[in-house]
C-alpha cells in the first residue's frame, strides 16, 4: 500500500459512448491539499464524484484511503467529507436540521450531533441563522452551510468541487482560513475552482485537465516556471487593431498569446519587451509589465478552448 | 394552433380598448394573449396531462352513473322531475371539472411559475405588466377549461343525458364558472407562502367536491347542512348547469350568474392588486 | 495522518443494514414533523369527507332499493364503505407520497445525492424511503380508523387487521410507483397521467362504492389486477366478518408479490441513478 490517499491509475469514466475522463493517473498525499484545474467540462467533476464513491469508475484503478471504492463505497464516504457543485441541502429544512440529519447518516449519536451543529454554525458564522428555513439563506450562505455540513463527521478527506463559486470575497477569505485550518489539523483536501488565485493560495500540488486528460502536474510554482516565462507584458488595442501585431512582436517575446481583447508576451524581462515594442512602432492603448501566474499556466495549456 | 392564436387575440382585444384607459400605466400593456401563447407553447410538452383532464369527469360518469346508478335507480331533478342517475350526476360532474380544471391552473402551477420558475419576473423585464399576467393565466384557465367541458358536453349528447336545447347555454355556463374559479384561484395563491398553505385550497375544494349537491340531491342533507351548501360557489354552478342540461332554466339561472359575476369580479380585483405588489416591489 | 492510521480502514463506525435504513427513515421523519400539517386533510379529513357523503348521502338514496341491500350484502352502507375508503386513502397517500416526492429528491431537491454521499447506499435509502411511506400509511390509516370508531360505525378486532391490509395494500402499489418515478427524468406530466389514468380508474372500480358486479362483465377483469381491489376485499371482509380463507390468501397473495418485485425495482432503479 501506498501513502496516497487517492491513488488512481488509467481511471476512466464513460456516460454511454462519450468518455469524460479518459485515463488518468493521480497520487493525492495524506494531508496536502491537492487542486484540479480546467475549462467546463474537462472531467473535475466526474473525477470528483467517483473519488466520492458515488460514481463507479468505467475503468482503471482507483483506491481511496487504501481501500476500492466498488467494494468498500460506505467505508469510504463514512471518512469523507463533499461538498458537491451544486448544493444539495434540504431546503425545506432548517439550518440546524440540516447538520442534524446529515450527521445522523454517518452513524453519529443525536447527541454528538448537536455538539458538532453548534460549533460547525460558528466555524462557518451561520450562527445567527441556524433556525431559518435553508430557503431564505442566500446563495453563498447555503454554500457555507454545505461546508459546514460536509465536516460533520470529522472527514479525513475533503472533497470540494467548486467551493467558492458565488461567496462574496469576504466569505471566500473567510472559507481559505477555514481550509487552512483543516489542513494544520492533519486533514486532506481535494479541490476543483475556476479562480486561479484560489489554487495559487491553497494547493500544494495541482493538475490541469483538458478533454478528459491530464495535461500538467506539479506545484502552482513549479508549474508557472514550466510553463510560463518570469514575466508577462499585457497590450491592449483598440477593438479591430491588434490583429496584425502578433507577427511583428513574435520574435521579441518567448511566446505570444492572443486574448480577444489583448495580446500577451511572455518574456523574462517585460519592460524590455516593451521598450523594443515601442521601437518597433507598436502603439497600444494600455500597457502592463506583472510576474506570470496561474492563469498564465492555464490560458498556455487550454487557451484554445477558452478563446472560442 | 392559429385557432388558438385567434381566439386568444380576440379574447385580448375585449379587454384591452376599457382597461388600458382605466389603469395606471405599467400594469397593462394589453398583451395578454402573450401569456396565452406561451401557455399553449409550453403545454405542448405535457400534452397528456391534458388531455388526460378530459377523462376525469368521464371516468366518474362511468363509475357512479353505471355502477351507483344501477342501484339507485332515479333520482329527482331541479323540478321533481324523474332523471336517471347518470343525467342527474352528469351536469354535475361538468360543473365540478370546470372548477378543478380552473383551480389547478390558477393555484399550483401558478404557484409554480410565480415563487420557483420565477416565469413573471421574467415577463415584467418587458412591457408586460402584473395585469397582463393576471388576464393571460385566467385567459389560459377558460380555454382549457372550455376545451374540456365542450368534450363532456360532446359525451353527454352522445349517450343521452341531454334533454333540452338549453343545454347549448351549458358551455358558456361552465367558461363562466371557470374564470370565477380561476380569479379566485390566483387572487388567494397569490397571498400563498409555501406549500404548507396549498392544504387550504384542499380543504375548500374537497368538501365543495363531495357537498354541492354533486352526487345527490340537496333534500338527503339536514336543512342547516342544507343553508351551507348553499353557500357553495360550487352548488351555484351545479345547479345553473344541470337546470340547463334537464331544460328548466328559469329565472333563478339569473341569481346563480349573479353569484359568479361578484365572485370573477372580486377575484380578478384582488388579484391584479396583489401580484402589483408582489411583482412591482 | 500517517500510513499507520490507514491501516484501520474501519476507524469509524459504519451503519449496518437496518441501522441505515433506520437513520434514514429518522431523516424523513425530521422533515415530515416540521411539515406534518399539509397532509392532514389528504390523507385523514379526505376519506372522512367521502365517507360522510357518500355513506349518508348515497346510503339515503339506496335506503329502499332491495337492489342495493343485496350488493352489499344487507349491511348498511356506510358500514360497507367505510373498510373500503380506509384501502382508498391508503392508495391515494401511496400514490402521492411516491411520486412527486420522489422525483424531487432525486431532482430538484436533489436530497438523495446528499444522502448518498454518506456511507449510507442507494439501496438502503430505497428500503428507507419505503418504509416512511409505511409509517405515513399506518398514521394516516391510524388517524381515520380512530375516528369511525368513535363514531361507532365500525368495531372489534377485524378493524385492526383491516388497517394492516389496507397498509399492504398501499405498499403494494407505492413500491412499483417509487420506482417508476425514480426512472422519470422530466417531470413531463407523467404523474397527472397516473393519478387521472391509474389511480383515479382504480378508485372508481375497485370495489368502494359498489361491488364491481355491477360492472360490465367485459371490464371486471381489470379489477383483478388493481391492487386496491384486492385490498377493498380484505379490509372489508376482516372488517365484516366475511372474510374467506382461500380467497383471503390469494388475495394477501398478490399483494405481497406486487410489494416485492416493487421493493427490488426499487432498491435497483435508486442504484441505478444514483451511482452514474
Ligand atoms: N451524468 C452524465 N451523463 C452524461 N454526461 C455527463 C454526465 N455528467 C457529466 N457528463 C459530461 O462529462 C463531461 C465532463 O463533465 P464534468 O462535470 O466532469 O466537467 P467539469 O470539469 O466538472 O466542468 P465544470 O467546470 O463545468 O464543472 C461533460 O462533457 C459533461 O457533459
Ligand atoms: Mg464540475
Amino acid at each position: 500500500m501506498s501513502d496516497s490517499l487517492v491513488q488512481a491509475r488509467g481511471l476512466r469514466k464513460r456516460f454511454g459512448e462519450f468518455e469524460a475522463v479518459r485515463g488518468i493517473d493521480i497520487d493525492v498525499r495524506a494531508g496536502e491539499v491537492f487542486g484540479f484545474l480546467g475549462p467546463n467540462g474537462a472531467g473535475k467533476s466526474s473525477t470528483m464524484r467517483m473519488i466520492a464513491c458515488v460514481s463507479p469508475r468505467s475503468d482503471g484503478e482507483l483506491q481511496v484511503l487504501g481501500m476500492d471504492p466498488d467494494v468498500d463505497g460506505p467505508q469510504i464516504r463514512a471518512r469523507l467529507g463533499v461538498v458537491p457543485q451544486q448544493d444539495n441541502l434540504d431546503v425545506e429544512l432548517s439550518v440546524r436540521d440540516n447538520l442534524h440529519v446529515y450527521g445522523r447518516y454517518f452513524g453519529m449519536s443525536r447527541a454528538a450531533v448537536r455538539v458538532k451543529a453548534t460549533e460547525l454554525l460558528d466555524f462557518v458564522q451561520l450562527t445567527d441563522r441556524a433556525d431559518d428555513p435553508v430557503e431564505q439563506l442566500s446563495g453563498g450562505m447555503k454554500r457555507r452551510l454545505t461546508i459546514a455540513r460536509s465536516l460533520v463527521n470529522d472527514p479525513e478527506l475533503m472533497l470540494l468541487d467548486e467551493p467558492t463559486t458565488g461567496l462574496d470575497p469576504q466569505a471566500r477569505h473567510l472559507l481559505w482560513d477555514r481550509l487552512f485550518r483543516l489542513k494544520q489539523h492533519g486533514a486532506t483536501l481535494i479541490i476543483t475552482t475556476h479562480y486561479m488565485d484560489e489554487a495559487e493560495q491553497l494547493c500544494d500540488r495541482l493538475v490541469v485537465m483538458d478533454g478528459g486528460l491530464i495535461v500538467a502536474e506539479g506545484s502552482p510554482q513549479e508549474l508557472i516556471t514550466r510553463y510560463s516565462t518570469r514575466e508577462v507584458l499585457e497590450l491592449r488595442f483598440p477593438p479591430g487593431a491588434e490583429a496584425s501585431w502578433p507577427e511583428t512582436l513574435r520574435d521579441l517575446a518567448d511566446r505570444v498569446e492572443q486574448l480577444p481583447d489583448r495580446l500577451l508576451l511572455y518574456a523574462a524581462d517585460g519592460e524590455a519587451v516593451l521598450a523594443a515594442a515601442h521601437r518597433r512602432g507598436v502603439q497600444p492603448t494600455s500597457t502592463l509589465v506583472r510576474r506570470s501566474t496561474l492563469e498564465d499556466v492555464f490560458l498556455r495549456l487550454t487557451g484554445r478552448s477558452l478563446v472560442h | 394552433m392559429s385557432a388558438l392564436r385567434e381566439l386568444s387575440r380576440e379574447f385580448d382585444a375585449r379587454r384591452a380598448g376599457l382597461l388600458v384607459r382605466v389603469l395606471p400605466p405599467g400594469l397593462y400593456a394589453g398583451r395578454a394573449r402573450m401569456l396565452v401563447m406561451r401557455s399553449a407553447l409550453a403545454s405542448r410538452s405535457v400534452w397528456l396531462a391534458i388531455v388526460s383532464g378530459f377523462f376525469e369527469p368521464l371516468f366518474y360518469l362511468i363509475a357512479m352513473g353505471q355502477g351507483l346508478g344501477s342501484l339507485v335507480g332515479t333520482v329527482s331533478g331541479p323540478s321533481g322531475q324523474q332523471l336517471s342517475y347518470a343525467a342527474f350526476i352528469a351536469p354535475g360532474l361538468l360543473a365540478t371539472s370546470a372548477m378543478n380544471g380552473a383551480i389547478y391552473d390558477s393555484t399550483f402551477s401558478f404557484f409554480i411559475k410565480l415563487k420557483y420558475a420565477k416565469l413573471y419576473d421574467a415577463m415584467l423585464a418587458t412591457p408586460l405588466g402584473p395585469v397582463d399576467i393576471a388576464l393571460g393565466e385566467i385567459g389560459w384557465a377558460l380555454l382549457r377549461g372550455g376545451m374540456y367541458s365542450a368534450g363532456f358536453l360532446g359525451v353527454m349528447l352522445t349517450i343521452g343525458l341531454i334533454s333540452s336545447p338549453w343545454a347549448l347555454l351549458a358551455l358558456p355556463a361552465a367558461l363562466f364558472v371557470a374564470s370565477a374559479f380561476a380569479s379566485i384561484g390566483i387572487a388567494a395563491t397569490s397571498f400563498m407562502r409555501s406549500w404548507q398553505d396549498f392544504d387550504l385550497v384542499q380543504l375548500a375544494v374537497v368538501p365543495m367536491f363531495l357537498f354541492s349537491a354533486t352526487f345527490f340531491p340537496l333534500s338527503v342533507y339536514p336543512s342547516a347542512v342544507q343553508w351551507l351548501v348553499q353557500a357553495f360557489p360550487l352548488y351555484h354552478a351545479v345547479s345553473l348547469i344541470r337546470s340547463l342540461t334537464t331544460g328548466v332554466a328559469g329565472w333563478s339561472a339569473l341569481g346563480h350568474v349573479t353569484y359568479f359575476v361578484v365572485m370573477a369580479t372580486v377575484g380578478f380585483m384582488v388579484a391584479s392588486r396583489r401580484l402589483t405588489t408582489l411583482l412591482l416591489r | 495522518m500517517t500510513g499507520e492510521s490507514m491501516m484501520l480502514p474501519d476507524r469509524k463506525p459504519v451503519l449496518a443494514g437496518w441501522a441505515a435504513v433506520f437513520r434514514v427513515v429518522e431523516g424523513l421523519w425530521t422533515w415530515y414533523s416540521r411539515n406534518w400539517r399539509a397532509t392532514v386533510v389528504s390523507s385523514v379529513l379526505q376519506p372522512l369527507l367521502m365517507l360522510v357523503a357518500f355513506g349518508i348521502g348515497f346510503g339515503s338514496l339506496i335506503a329502499t332499493s332491495t337492489r342495493a341491500a343485496q350488493a352489499t350484502g344487507g349491511v348498511p352502507y356506510l358500514v360497507y364503505l367505510a373498510p373500503a375508503l380506509l384501502a382508498v386513502s391508503a392508495v391515494q397517500t401511496a400514490a402521492f407520497e411516491s411520486s412527486y416526492p420522489i422525483l424531487s429528491s432525486f431532482k430538484w431537491r436533489r436530497t438523495y445525492e446528499g444522502i448518498t454521499a454518506t456511507p449510507i447506499t442507494p439501496g438502503q435509502l430505497a428500503v428507507g424511503q419505503l418504509t416512511w411511506i409505511a409509517l405515513r400509511l399506518i398514521m394516516s390509516g391510524g388517524a381515520y380508523l380512530l375516528v369511525i370508531m368513535l363514531f361507532g360505525v365500525v368495531r372489534g378486532p377485524g378493524v385492526l387487521a383491516a388497517w394492516g391490509f389496507a397498509v399492504l395494500c398501499g405498499m403494494a402499489f407505492s413500491a412499483p410507483l417509487v420506482a417508476f418515478s425514480a426512472a422519470q427524468e422530466q417531470e413531463g406530466g407523467a404523474f397527472t397521467a397516473i393519478f387521472r389514468f391509474v389511480v383515479l380508474p382504480m378508485t372508481l372500480f375497485s370495489g368502494t362504492f359498489f361491488p364491481i358486479s355491477q360492472l360490465p362483465r367485459v371490464v371486471q377483469p381489470l379489477a383483478w389486477i388493481s391492487p386496491l381491489w384486492h385490498g377493498t376485499e380484505l379490509a372489508r371482509g376482516a372488517v365484516l366478518g366475511t372474510l374467506q380463507p382461500v380467497a383471503a390468501a390469494s388475495h394477501l397473495g398478490y399483494l405481497v408479490v406486487l410489494l416485492m418485485v416493487g421493493v427490488q425495482l426499487t432498491r435497483w432503479q435508486f442504484g441505478v441513478r444514483l451511482t452514474r
